[in-house]
């Protein structure tokens, strides 16, 4: 139970807000009464199914429909050409030229880029029909070649996807803080390495997308109930393709289950099920099925960076990095480039880097479009520096516990300010990391390490990962891509109202995916209120109409605790002043004699004196003949509030600013077992240990680390996309993809620590993506395994052959890594290759 | 391709009530029960028979519905995830889902409960290797499954109780 004093009076009094209380939602759910995309439907509608290129890339030289227009319970089929003819302009481009020139359609128009990329899509009586049509449109092909790798593509020579564009570049930027090249020059070594590889995965919502869309010809409105987590992101983006403005659509999700930022990326699909609505005159219900979305749905960003150094002072002090970042944006731009610059919300990672120089390159290449993916952006480059960390202390023969401890922001420093004016608000890594060593057994397993010594045929590694969970953007950042965007700062929206008969009713404009919204906003509510969260009702999911939207709603980017709120507390608290004046009024009191408790407002100490809300309720709504107008005109009842973060538009040209509000942060310590006979890595002991500032509810906080841990333990050690050189995907459903299991994914032991964030109403950070830390601490704890002497671990997915491969590797074949050591300022060329 | 499906008499008792149904002979189960009766508890997540959201008991035994054709099943008793709570009470693997969070965005939860269902009548004490095989052909992608051992445990052994439902916590120290 927490003790806070009470906002009015001052008085201690025990709050909802910080429990770990079991969440509401969860008895519909248990129960199977959750209402999911698919469960949901319109009167009258078709049924959709998309036909789909099985090239990479090709030229589509014709396209016929009548044998599936022949067929029975055909509706229509809507192609390329004729969708691009329904529509006033290709989707919005965040990005400058020349990626601005990769225009894209609601469906492909002229070519294909990538398997899947669809090129019709079929209306019908049932998804039997949908789905034999699909099968009779005769779509004639003419295959090119294709690009499948990111650094490939950006080569002159590549095959372009887009001609129009002359490049497969999307966007290049350097980023460029402090001065490198000096730190280059004086460091006592330079840690090199050629190439980093993270790889292509995506953390798969168990429910597929999905959308009933209705293009309604009498009055213009395009309704959308979906599960895409976005919704006005899409709106802003589809409206000018199709010509419907802001108010003519209507968007409504319900429960979705389970996004991680991959529901961001499915809006061409809703643009062409609303041509196809209007089309035939009919909604258009889509229920995207496995293969369907592994192909199409967005994968989370491939980047390699290469030509990496790094340097040292001889005391393990790191000055800094240099690198060169090729990401994979996949065929279409469908949020991209936007990570190109989401990354440098953490530009030093965990540590105090003064000198960083980035040259960013985004290119587009002939595989599914990439999607922001849990960690977004930020994962990727945080992982580059923990391998330079590790990479750093194994070279230079220190600890890895220690080369963090020296270089981590320390807790003294808060608010930090990072060499591209970001500021990390608060927190204590070294606390942390002791945490989570002592939670992992480390020193039990470091001498289990030393026992086993050699010829066991098993070894064991250890690995740490330190990483941040950036959250609350400022959009601002958008503008250091393309300074011509309008868009800067973020927000969001809560509506506390008092219904007819005086019930407590909060609406959102946040899109929960298993985040628990509706108990958390209940909390906070219900503290400000004087109810319980039972009493509190919050409506299940986004509704267009409950006009509680900005244009950033949504639930993304590890915010809710920050912008969703921050805004159920000013929502709350405005009703709360019309409560308190209006049971002023009644009660002939002064405002400041006023509590709320147990749904009643009464006077202090006279507890004759009280008025249910109920009665609040009908003074406004229904009785209220005689009432003075001014009480009226600011007591409605209905209390819209908008949370909006301090934030300033970045400088474009310096690429600097405060890019996210708060930076929660966890360190994951990872404990391996490998087998020497088949490469085998297995989890031995694993620990988390999270710090987000003020939890409102452990207990949802805590699955969130799971949820985050889970998914990245799967993706460094079984989950991978990877695309053959003609563009086929080689694991097109949960068969190939080896989605993780209750048997792959190891006990995880938690630890958490409370650092409040100066910055937010209520304490908190957002969190959730969780930062790829175990990406981090299980390629570290493979290295740790693979012991002196070894390849250093380039990628970030390393399946059992990979590990196999390590450990049998030729001798003398190169190492991946150089060390040049300085002493006294002149180069000893001391190196190890 | 392409033809008219033929179609099937399907009788079956679904959660203790009798239903027949003329339906195409292609049908799959999981489409019968979500459209055909309409009972969308259990969900669909990957097409393969990998995932498991899909699992219901058919005559005890526990089945992937997107993997046994509707009519394959005419004459059996079937239970699904509406079948678990009885007269507005949880069962007690509901109720332990619900204390333990071992439920986020709720999607696989159907399934899971259905998989544990079976688990604890065909083991009612298992060992957390055991739940951890029992629930092995049921992929949940928010809870690093975590949380689902814990409270498939804890209801085995008789420790869900419904103390910390939400109501209750109200007294409750944490």
């Amino acid at each position: 139970m927490t003790i806070t004093s009470d906002p009015v009076t001052g008085e201690a009094t025990k709050t909802w807000s910080g429990r770990a209380m079991p969440r509401k939602e969860d008895w519909r759910l248990v129960q199977g009464q959750g209402s999911f995309v698919d469960d949901g439907g319109m009167h009258g509608q078709g049924y959709a199914w998309f036909v789909r290129s099985p090239y990479g890339h090709a030229r589509i030289v014709s396209i016929d429909c009548e044998p599936a227009l022949s067929m029975d319970g055909v509706y229509t089929v809507l192609t390329g050409e004729e969708a691009k003819a329904m529509c006033e302009a290709p989707f919005f481009a965040i990005a400058p030229p020349p990626g601005s020139l990769m225009q894209e359609w609601p469906l492909a128009v002229g070519k294909v880029r990538y398997q899947g990329d669809a090129v019709a899509v079929v209306l019908a009586d049932s998804r039997e029909t949908a789905r034999d049509a699909a099968e009779r449109v005769l779509v004639e092909y003419e295959p090119l070649p294709a690009v499948t790798d990111g650094v490939a593509a950006a080569d002159p020579t590549a095959p372009l996807l887009y001609d129009e564009a002359g490049t497969n570049v999307v966007w290049n930027g350097v980023f460029d803080y402090g001065d490198v090249d000096w730190a280059l020059e004086n460091a006592d070594h330079v840690v090199k390495l050629d190439r980093l590889h993270f790889h292509r995965f995506s953390s798969t919502p168990l429910e597929c997308n999905g959308a009933v869309v209705d293009f309604d010809h009498g009055t213009g409105v395009v309704s959308v109930l979906s599960n895409y987590q976005m919704p006005m992101f899409a709106a802003m983006v589809i409206g000018p393709t199709i010509g419907v403005p802001m108010n003519k659509f209507n968007f409504v999700t319900k429960d979705i289950g389970g996004a991680f930022g991959l529901k961001i990326g499915f809006y061409p699909q809703i643009a062409a099920l609303a041509l196809l609505s209007k089309k035939a005159g009919r909604p258009a219900k889509w229920t995207e099925f496995r293969t369907e979305h592994m192909l199409t749905a967005g994968h989370g960003n491939e980047r390699t960076f290469v030509d990496i150094e790094v340097p040292v002072m001889a005391d393990g002090t790191i000055l800094g990095v240099k690198a060169r970042a090729f990401d994979d944006a996949g065929a279409y731009l469908h949020y991209e480039p936007l990570g190109a610059v989401i990354w440098s919300q953490v530009v030093p990672g965990c540590y105090k880097l003064k000198h960083v120089r980035v040259d960013y390159t985004e290119v587009v290449s002939n595989k599914c479009p990439v999607t922001p993916n849990r960690g977004y952006s930020r994962m990727q480059h945080l992982w580059m520096i923990e391998r330079i960390i590790d990479v750093v202390a194994r070279e230079l023969g220190i600890d890895p516990v220690e080369v963090r401890k020296r270089n981590y922001v320390q807790p003294e420093d808060y608010p930090y300010e990072t060499p591209n004016g970001c500021i990390y608000d608060s927190g204590d890594l070294p606390r942390s990391l002791d945490i989570a060593l002592e939670l992992a057994h480390v020193d039990e397993w470091r001498a289990r390490q030393r026992e086993l010594g050699t010829g066991s045929g098993r070894r064991i590694g250890i690995g740490i990962g330190s990483t941040l969970d950036s959250g609350t953007n400022n959009f601002g950042q958008s503008r250091i891509i393309n300074p011509e965007l309008p868009f800067s700062g973020n927000g969001e929206v809560a509506i506390a109202k008092l219904d007819l008969f005086g019930e407590v009713n909060v609406n959102l404009g946040t899109t929960p995916q298993g985040q628990g919204h509706e108990t958390t906003a209940s909390q906070v509510a219900a503290d400000i209120l004087g109810v319980t969260p039972d009493d509190v009702t919050v409506s299940t999911g986004f509704n267009q109409a409950n006009n509680a939207y900005v244009g950033f709603s949504g639930t993304y980017a590890s915010q809710f605790a920050v912008t969703g709120l921050g805004a159920v507390m000013g929502a709350a608290q405005k009703l709360r002043h019309q409560i308190v004046k209006l049971a002023a009024f009644a009660l002939h009191a002064e405002e400041d004699e006023i509590e709320l408790a147990g749904g009643v407002a009464r006077v202090r100490g006279d507890e004759e004196r009280a008025i249910p809300f109920i009665g609040l309720a009908n003074m406004v709504y229904t009785n209220n003949a005689g009432l003075p107008s001014e009480l009226l005109s600011e007591c409605d009842l209905n209390a819209r509030y908008v949370y909006i973060p301090p934030f300033e538009v970045p400088d474009t040209v310096a690429k600097t600013g405060n890019l996210t509000l708060t930076y929660a942060s966890q360190v994951h310590v990872c404990v391996v077992e490998v087998d020497e006979e088949t490469g085998e890595v297995k989890v031995l002991d694993y620990a988390a240990v999270d710090d987000c500032g003020k939890r409102i509810n452990p207990l949802v906080v805590e699955g969130q680390v799971h949820g985050a841990t889970g998914l990245g333990i799967a993706a460094s050690l079984y989950e991978s996309f990877d695309y053959d050189e003609s563009g086929q995907l080689e694991e097109p459903s949960f068969y190939e993809y080896h989605v993780a299991t209750s048997l792959d994914i190891p006990k995880i032991v938690c630890g958490n620590i409370e650092s409040p964030s100066p910055f937010t109403p209520n304490g908190a950070k957002g969190m959730g993506e969780g930062g790829g830390a175990p990406l981090h601490a299980v390629c570290a704890a493979i290295q740790d395994a693979l012991g002196p002497g070894a390849p250093v671990v380039t990628d970030s997915h390393n399946h059992w052959a990979r590990v196999y491969e390590m450990l049998h590797r030729a001798p003398g074949t190169p190492r991946g890594v150089e060390v040049i050591s300085r002493s006294g300022g002149s180069d000893t060329g001391v190196t190890s290759l | 391709m392409g033809e008219r499906a033929t179609s099937h008499s399907v009788t079956v008792e679904v959660n203790g009530e009798k239903v027949s149904r003329i339906v195409a002979a292609r049908q799959l189960l999981v489409h019968f029960l979500r459209d055909t009766l309409g009972l969308t508890g259990t969900h669909i997540g990957c097409d393969t028979g990998n995932c498991g959201a899909c699992s219901v008991i058919v005559d005890g035994k526990l089945v992937k519905s997107c993997m046994i054709l509707a009519p394959q099943v005419d004459g059996a008793k079937i239970e699904t995830v509406e079948s678990l709570a009885q007269d507005g009470a949880l069962s007690p693997l509901q109720e332990s889902f619900h204390e333990h969070h071992a439920l986020q965005c709720g999607y696989c939860t159907p399934g899971m409960l259905m998989s544990a269902t079976y688990l604890l009548r065909q083991n009612p004490e298992p060992s957390d290797e055991e739940i951890r095989r029992g629930i092995r052909g049921n992929v949940c992608r928010c809870t690093g499954y975590v949380n689902i051992v814990e409270a498939i445990r804890e209801a085995s052994r008789g420790q869900a109780t419904g103390r910390r439902s939400v109501h209750a916590a109200a007294g409750e120290e944490v």
